[in-house]
């Protein structure tokens, strides 16, 4: 039974990867200065975002959101625009629950509303979505965010190691 | 803004049970803390202020580890190590 989390994983190891030997391919220094590789920071973090992105491709409303944001940047003319579907909000129960209690002083929908406003800066797309897509979007975000540490620590330690 | 988000909620008609879930599952993602009790309730604030902090955490890892990926990969040719790389990680 195929992992769909590893078939994620192993999608974004060979478009990191790509984009690695890509940056190296068209940048090849030996003796790099301060900017330069500032520079190549700044194409590695990038490659390294949107490579989680293109592996999760339009199946979240982080990832569109992501995709939107690379397209638009990369053309002057952001031509077509595909329609933003908001997901049905399904979620299976948790094994084992956690209890976790809606604070009654700042009760009702607006008063959680108010608390997500931090979170809906840090998770792409979020200033739309409802808060039960929100807080959804947000586990399967934070999934890959870890999925990309990962797998950048490991390269970081092979490259390291092969010194 | 937000009162406009807040009739939007009410308009879909989430219940508290929903959101208690997704909260939940968010919970068991976030990273142990050594001297919390964890068969404590969270408050749902505490849970979104700890989401976040992870987050932007998760967002400076990244960032870390590209700044020190952009200074080894100008010492390595990154074709040869690629496919031992790959099946390295794959593994």
């Amino acid at each position: 039974v195929k992992n769909p989390s590893s078939s994620l994983k192993s999608r974004f190891i060979t478009r990191f990867l790509g984009a690695l030997t890509k940056t190296n391919a068209e940048d090849p220094i030996s003796s790099p200065s301060p900017t330069r590789i500032f520079q190549r920071y700044r194409r590695i973090k990038v490659a390294s975002n949107k490579s989680m992105a293109y592996s999760v491709r339009s199946r979240r409303i982080w990832s569109r959101a992501l995709l939107s944001r690379f397209r638009s940047r990369r053309s002057a003319f952001s031509g077509r625009r595909s329609s933003v579907k908001t997901t049905n909000c399904t979620t299976s129960p948790p094994p084992a629950l956690i209890k976790v209690t809606i604070d009654e002083n700042k009760t009702a929908k607006g008063g959680l509303d108010m608390q997500t406003d931090e979170l809906r800066e840090l998770v792409p797309g979020g200033e739309a979505m409802d808060v039960c897509n929100l807080l959804d979007e947000t586990a399967h975000y934070i999934k890959c965010l870890t999925t990309q540490v990962q797998v950048m620590r490991k390269i970081v330690d092979f490259y390291h190691h092969s010194k | 803004m937000s009162s406009s988000r807040w009739r939007e909620s009410s308009r879909t008609n989430i219940s508290e049970e929903q959101i208690t879930q997704l909260l939940s599952t968010l919970r068991q993602l976030l990273p142990e803390i050594p001297h919390s009790h964890s068969h404590k309730a969270s408050s749902a604030a505490k849970v979104l202020k700890q989401t976040c902090n992870y987050i932007k955490t998760l967002h400076r890892e990244v960032d870390d580890l590209s700044d020190r990926l952009s200074q080894l990969l100008a010492t390595i040719d990154a074709d040869s190590a690629e496919a031992a790389i790959i099946r390295s990680l794959l593994i």
